[in-house]
């Protein structure tokens, strides 16, 4: 009924067409699976980002964004953040390396650079808060709150995240598992960074 | 110390108190069964702890009938209730209690039953179908699974401790704001849609990447089955839109947790937000509902028939169209909210053309069963009755695309007929099929056919009795979600409709009456791995397949590979050959139900306040993902010759 053929090397012979080849390695699988999970988180920004639209003028009487912001903070947040973008894709570079000490220095960095966006995004946060401006003053500052601490909620567990796997690279090392796990958080770290960006232009600059 | 919670949460009336010492009575009988016969290693060995997607999608498709039970109940207190509280009479549900079992029955029907299921059935079948031995990411399945067990307990428990959302199953704002909605209902139904729905939206990642990445060397595209077609489709919009559910959900629990005006009636709040955002979620829900269910019907036809699909190609581009034309269609849901002439003219125009996909699909099902030779085995009964049912529903949709006609309609028993019209008749027929279709697959016997075809007209005339009269009732002015009607005339219908509702209940009873009997004479109902003459790879394999499906990975040529093979001068099917005699599958993993077990803490603290329990949810949930971290060897060697099959790593 049925026989048996070899086909040792199918998924790299490149006469057969790509969605004919079988099933995709481990590596290929994890990193598909992650951009799938970031297009899922892409969205809930963008859903966030919507109602920041819709209620960005809902301000109850209360000041607008340009009487907010102060713009040369958000200069240095997205500073940092790109900054620490750059650092960790020398992070990348190091680990695929399997060189620890650039890969610990790099992802120091990253993480010094997160944490100080996200120092400087909290001082904004209180600030406001303290000055009677919080979430609860209007739609429009509800909008601003949970669209940028939504973003800023990411940060967070970026840097939790780092950690951990600096733990991991110090325990098992550059394993095949590592190393997977390395390339899905500098996919999230660099989507975070795009998000900024449309944050940054939507929100910051385009206050009135 | 217990923030919000107190005796006075246990409820004092009859009803509920009766419905919650049973629900614990029924649980405690299943626990003592389960430790009388000693079963708790094997069910923690085989089945809480496995990663295996068809015992995954075993535990989805039980958990779902499981609900269907209790929505059921709701559905049939709501059905007596309007056939007596007609006039003078004032029926048996109080008001408040009649809301809340309103919405819990949409609520649990659509999330706990109708998807619950769906994931199962794909869970079950897409694998086999594609030849892979398992999902992307299996552990990630088996969380999935767990997360969806948590939002149905927690959705229980609001059964006996508290209250449900008395809001109906969308829960719009402002009603469903702290303002308008203090208890804890609402809340109950927030994290216990939060925690599913996040199973859900990982299930959908799953899914996708399965169908894209681990299909068997030889199988593009257009040779996948249609049923993995239409499971791509499904699992591509839980991708793009159960974000947007999860997103309004936050949106809504930062409105009542932390005094956010996102939806609220003050300091400019916009609850119509709320309902366009909860439709651009919730029109995708219902094709992500229907598609696997044209699939499900396209291979019960095709198989039954003895004929190849007619128009794969044209059934897969109707299928991908309707996946798009999905998104632009939500408003029709609320063509009275006065978005203006213009917008409601272009979403009713929308609504129109998905019809038009789904019209092609009727004619394809229509013409495969043409010129063949039909065998009217049960899963072809359902999807007969579908076809009948699905383009009356589907009419009365057109119907109610048109703005004006809407305007008379809307919030009327009509609307309620109507999306009853298709989800019964589309996707529970469609379940059913699938339920008949692919039982001796997973099992290695078939169900009892004579019992699957009583469950069918129970259920198909069942269904005519209990909502015919309400597209009627609907017309002559009656609205949803009353529990009390002046107008006498209209209750001769609503006492039909309950007998409608009994008539689906005998139904039910069948369903577990079927399901026994199957198994208690499962060995005159066996069959080999090619149970109903199949013509897909999934019939290839035994039945019930290995724990890894397929041996050696079938090399796929064309569409029907397998019915090729079967015939007198066909090709066999051809193999490829494992390097050396050992693959990796994966390892049972515990990490699912303890992250239920954590979420279950931490939806509950948050509902009733409880912060110090909340944060021990989320702290437990963070150290099960550590432990998990630093598991390096997930994988065991399957030796497919030795005869204990497995042996783990040394």
């Amino acid at each position: 009924m049925s026989t048996v053929i070899h086909h040792s090397h199918a998924a790299d012979d490149f006469s057969i067409p790509y969605a004919k080849r079988g099933p995709s390695e481990t590596r290929v699988l994890v990193g598909y699976g992650f951009w799938l999970f970031l297009l899922t988180d892409i969205i809930i920004f963008s859903a966030m980002f919507a109602s920041y639209a819709v209620l960005v003028n809902h301000t109850a009487d209360g000041p607008k964004g340009v009487q907010l912001f102060d713009r040369t903070d958000v200069l240095l947040e997205t500073v940092f953040l790109l900054l620490s973008s750059f650092t960790c894709g020398i992070m990348a570079l190091a680990s695929a390396a399997e060189n620890r000490i650039h890969t610990y220095l790099s992802a120091g960095a990253t993480f010094v650079l997160g944490a100080g966006f996200l120092v400087l995004e909290l001082m904004e946060f209180s600030h406001m808060i303290s000055a009677g401006t919080g979430p609860s003053r209007s739609a429009f500052l509800s909008a601003f709150f949970g669209l940028v601490g939504m973003h800023g909620i990411h940060v967070f567990l970026g840097l939790i995240w780092l950690m951990v796997m600096m733990v991991q690279v110090q325990t098992i090392g550059f394993s095949k598992m590592v190393q997977r796990r390395l390339h899905c958080f500098n996919l999230f770290w660099h989507a975070l960074d795009i998000v900024w960006i449309g944050v940054f232009t939507i929100v910051y600059l385009g206050a009135k | 110390m217990l923030g919000k919670l107190s005796w006075a949460a246990i409820p004092h009336e009859p009803i509920p108190l009766i419905a919650g010492l049973g629900m614990i009575t029924a649980m405690l009988l299943v626990l003592g069964i389960i430790t009388w016969k000693k079963w708790w290693g094997v069910l923690w060995r085989d089945w809480i702890t496995s990663v295996d997607h068809k015992k995954v999608g075993v535990m989805y498709i039980l958990l779902a009938l499981v609900m269907l039970v209790r929505g059921f109940v709701d559905a049939l207190m709501m059905r007596s209730q309007l056939a007596m509280a007609a006039g003078g009479a004032s029926g048996y549900l109080p008001p408040e209690h009649y809301s809340q079992i309103f919405s819990a029955h949409g609520t649990i029907m659509i999330f706990f039953v109708a998807m619950t299921f769906i994931v199962g059935l794909m869970n079950l079948v897409v694998p086999l179908q594609i030849g892979a031995r398992d999902v992307a990411f299996p552990v990630l399945n088996s969380v999935s699974f767990w997360l969806t067990t948590s939002g149905m307990l927690l959705m229980n428990i609001s059964l006996i401790i508290g209250e449900f959302a008395r809001t109906g199953w969308l829960a719009y704002p402002p009603l469903s704001e702290l303002a308008y909605s203090p208890q804890v209902g609402v809340d109950y139904y927030l994290w216990a849609l939060q925690i599913a729905g996040l199973g859900t939206l990982l299930s959908g990642i799953n899914l996708t990447a399965t169908i894209l990445k681990m299909r068997t060397p030889g199988m593009g595209y257009f040779e996948m089955p249609i049923f993995c077609w239409t499971a791509l489709a499904s699992n591509l919009l839980i991708i793009a839109a159960f974000p947007i559910l999860t997103a309004t959900f936050l949106m809504l629990m930062l409105d009542r947790y932390l005094g956010f005006h996102f939806f609220t009636t003050t300091a400019g709040g916009d609850p119509m937000m709320y309902i366009n955002l909860i439709w651009a979620w919730g029109h995708p829900e219902v094709y992500i509902l229907i598609l696997p269910a044209f699939g499900v019907f396209s291979e019960v036809f095709s198989t039954f028939s003895g004929k190849p699909l007619f128009g794969y190609r044209s059934m897969v581009a109707a299928t991908m169209s309707i996946c798009v034309l999905s998104f632009v269609v939500w408003l029709h849901h609320f063509f009275t909210m006065g978005a203006g002439a213009n917008v409601n003219a272009f979403f009713g125009i929308m609504t129109m053309i998905i019809a038009i996909p789904t019209g092609v699909k009727v004619f394809n099902w229509l013409f495969t069963m043409y010129g063949g030779s039909v065998r009217f085995t049960t899963p072809i009964y359902w999807s007969l009755g579908f076809i009948v049912t699905f383009v009356l529903g589907g009419m009365t949709g057109v119907l109610l695309a048109i703005p004006p006609v809407d305007f008379v309609l809307h919030n009327s028993l009509f609307l309620i007929a109507h999306f009853h019209n298709v989800i019964i008749g589309g996707v529970v027929f469609g379940l059913f099929a699938g339920y008949t279709f692919w039982f001796p697959k997973v099992f290695g016997f078939k169900l009892h056919e004579g019992l699957g075809k009583a469950i069918f007209w129970c259920w198909f005339i069942g269904f005519y009795v209990a909502f015919m009269p309400l597209y009627i009732l609907g017309i002559m002015g009656a609205t949803r979600r009353m529990q009390h009607y002046t107008n006498m005339d209209w209750q001769p219908f609503m006492i039909v409709a309950f007998v409608g509702a009994l008539i689906i209940m005998v139904g039910i009873a069948l369903i577990v009456v079927q399901l026994y009997v199957s198994i208690k004479y499962r060995e005159q109902n066996r069959c080999d791995g090619d149970c109903w003459n199949g013509r897909t790879l999934e019939w290839s394999t035994t039945s019930p397949p290995p724990h890894w499906n397929y041996t050696e990975l079938p090399q796929v040529k064309s569409l029907e590979d397998f019915w090729h093979s079967k015939q007198p001068n066909g090709a066999p099917l051809e193999y490829v050959k494992n390097q050396g005699n050992i693959f990796h599958m994966p390892k049972p993993s515990a990490l699912g139900i303890i992250i239920a077990f954590f979420s279950s803490i931490l939806g509950f603290a948050m509902v009733w306040h409880i912060w110090w329990l909340a944060i021990i949810g989320l702290l437990g949930n963070f150290v099960a993902l550590l432990e998990h971290a630093w598991h390096t060897d997930n994988e065991i060697d399957i030796d497919p010759s030795d005869p204990a099959h497995t042996h783990g790593h040394a």
